[in-house]
């Protein structure tokens, strides 16, 4: 057989029926994620057709979009934001119940967003076909599992047949050499590497992010990578299993143990792309160049390093979102004023994520006038930071420390911008009035929010690393 | 009822035109109207807060308000449309608004995919093409889905590709979910094979 690519096997190794000219292939899915918003449709589909979920043991649903991340009042109730999403919720916990699906609901220790929940109980492995009513699905790719989001009719093929109907894709290696530099992350490589690209660079591919840089990097690193993978337009990434997947996998609950572990890492060390796969389009990026990075308009693509002049608009369009934006071409992000800053989200709401602001915040107070939320991607997570004292740090520097879900990152819970705030955000969409009507929003790490948040402006972690702070 | 889409052969209809490249899911449909558990009744706010002023009456500036737009059922918009989230939401929205067609030079996949599910055509033209459309609003169009091509007034004609089996569907009113269910048995096949291998 001839060089493979890791997206080659995990394709071929799914194929129920491959494709023919006339025909899709039909694509099996070994894990289905469910959450409330993109469901209740499909489950109604269902139940109207008398189905039942095919492999309730494949399917796994959490709570995550809708909820709030408030606790509940002295009365016992849940401060939904609107009857609807508390109605949402209900509906799934019902589906569930009916058709004998696995929810990580409100009692459970485990509950969380759905790309940081599912892999944290061990539920995503390498070799896997992962699929859920949600586009950054692409983060289980971290883990050499081919993932990607799908819509609600999918959703419902894939409750009542485990399959899916699919023309393959092309495959787009994004190779990066090098190390990055301290104080630049990995939010910051898939900003570059998606400004580099374009917001539609990836349509109709699979990406596979290869080289030095990546092998460096820490799972929750890899997965804050691959999440972005449909901000290039592409819907899935990839990274190659290797021994920090096995690493950090091995023993959470949902993992293989006993001769099964042995069993599945020697056929999950036969993934990666063999020597001389071809591509169908290759880029090479340069880990060493990259500075921190923020975005300056309304699209993920449009990318600048935090200290680089905004680029003057190409067209009309452009011109549109720098208008939005309130940002002036020839001028830095650097600088501006900032009302808002979120730290969360399955880009950047994971255990690591949480402790690199603090290290920031630490001794620090968050800048008057600024509002800060923090919000733990999981239950789990939420949970390791409380044992690390990380939550008082936050609060201490005056940051709102709330309870595990997508919250400001799409912002239809309650947690929004008003009109014209800026927002410094760890999330992964920049959308016009995608964190409340009118809400102005900068992408960026981690490091880059907790610094903005303390300056008051958008600013460069790097001025408050290694500083001594007195206490 | 299930979710078969009816039969479509052809969409007849003068174009409104979004020029904006990379409109995406959220300008079509924002998350605050996703905690609906239905598909219906999502036309209203189709394109929100592009299409409504400060106090709730329709924007004139938003293209698709203006006189020679309504009834519009083709919309040919920019570069990259319905990136972003996967919301199925968003064809349901536009065909709920009462566009039956989408042309554009690149559609975001998982929306296409999304669309020619639900009986909403989404055709990719090449640049040139695109051009000229985005620049002539309002051009009588009669898309033919089994010739797979676009009838300018003018007697010309514009070529697009449909996946023969989208083709096959939205001519047919196909439901693709009867067609997985008749997979049974290779499905089955299947997951006997890969038990046997774990």
């Amino acid at each position: 057989m001839s060089a493979r690519t890791l997206f080659d096997k995990l394709w071929d190794a799914h194929q129920v029926k491959a494709e023919t000219e006339s025909t899709p292939g039909v694509l099996y899915i070994d894990l289905h994620l469910v959450h409330e918003v993109t469901s209740p449709q499909a489950f109604d589909e269902l139940r109207s057709r008398g189905l039942r979920v095919r492999r309730p043991d494949r399917t796994l649903a959490t709570l995550d979009h809708s909820t709030p991340t408030l606790p509940p009042g002295a009365d016992g109730k849940r401060p939904y934001y609107t009857k609807e999403a508390e109605a949402q919720v209900a509906t799934l916990e019902a589906n569930v119940r009916e058709f004998g699906v696995d929810l990580m609901g409100w009692d459970s220790p485990q509950r969380g967003i759905v790309h940081v929940a599912g892999p944290e109980v061990g539920a995503t492995h390498p070799g896997m076909t992962i699929v859920c009513g949600d586009s950054h699905t692409a983060t289980h790719g971290a883990f050499g599992a081919l993932a990607f989001g799908i819509g609600t009719t999918e959703v419902g093929h894939v409750l009542a047949t485990q399959c899916l109907l699919q023309r393959k894709p092309k495959s787009f290696a994004i190779h990066v050499d090098g190390a990055l530099q301290a104080g630049v992350t990995a939010k910051d490589l898939i900003l570059h590497i998606i400004g580099r690209i374009g917001i539609g660079g990836g349509t109709g591919h699979v990406l596979e992010y290869t080289g030095e840089a990546i092998r460096a990097l820490s799972m929750e690193e890899r997965m804050t990578v691959c999440n972005m993978s449909i901000e290039a337009g592409a819907r899935a990434g990839l990274i190659a299993p290797d021994e920090t997947t096995f690493a950090w996998l091995e023993g959470r609950e949902r993992a293989p143990k006993g001769d099964a572990w042995d069993r599945a890492v020697a056929y999950w060390r036969t993934l990666p792309s063999d020597e001389g796969a071809r591509y169908d389009r290759e880029v090479r990026i340069d880990a060493s160049a990259i500075q921190p990075s923020v975005t300056y308009g309304t699209h993920p693509g449009m990318v600048v390093p935090i200290h680089a002049p905004v680029p003057a608009a190409a067209d009309a369009i452009e011109q549109r979102a720098l208008d939005y934006m309130k940002v002036t071409a020839g001028k830095p992000i650097a600088g501006e004023a900032v009302d808002v800053v979120f730290i969360g989200s399955c880009t950047n709401g994971r255990l690591s994520d949480l402790r690199a602001a603090a290290d920031i915040l630490r001794g620090r107070q968050v800048a008057e006038g600024v509002r800060m939320l923090v919000v733990p991607g999981s239950e789990q997570v939420r949970r390791a930071a409380e044992q690390e004292g990380l939550h008082e740090v936050f609060r201490a520097a005056g940051a709102e420390w709330r309870e595990p879900g997508c919250s400001m990152c799409i912002a239809m819970n309650g947690d929004l911008a008003q009109p014209g705030q800026l927002v410094v955000a760890t999330s992964n969409r920049n959308f016009e009035g995608r964190q409340g009507k009118g809400a102005r929003t900068v992408l960026a790490s981690p490091l880059v929010a907790a610094a903005s948040a303390v300056a008051g402006r958008v600013a460069d972690p790097r001025e408050y690393m290694n500083q001594e702070v007195a206490a | 009822m299930s979710q078969t889409t009816r039969p479509l052969a052809y969409v007849h209809s003068r174009t409104a035109v979004l020029r904006d490249e990379n409109i995406d899911t959220d300008r079509i449909i924002p998350a605050r109207f996703l905690t609906t558990t239905e598909r219906t009744g999502l036309g209203r706010h189709c394109f929100q807060d592009w299409r409504y002023a400060a106090d709730g009456s329709d924007d004139p500036a938003f293209p698709l308000n203006q006189p020679q737009a309504r009834g519009c059922s083709i919309l040919v918009a920019g570069r990259n449309f319905g990136c972003g989230s996967s919301r199925e939401h968003a064809p349901w929205a536009l065909l709920d608004y009462g566009i039956q067609a989408v042309i554009s030079n690149e559609i975001a996949d998982i929306f296409r995919g999304n669309a020619l599910k639900n009986g909403l055509l989404a055709i990719v033209v090449s640049d040139a093409e695109h051009r000229w459309l985005l620049d002539n609003p309002g051009t009588e169009l009669r898309i033919d889905i089994a010739e797979g091509t676009i009838r300018l007034p003018d007697g010309g004609s514009i070529r697009f590709d449909l996946d023969a089996f989208s083709r096959h569907c939205l001519l047919n009113g196909v439901d693709q979910l009867g067609f997985l269910l008749q997979q049974a048995d290779d499905i089955a096949a299947f997951e006997h094979q890969q038990e046997k291998a774990a």
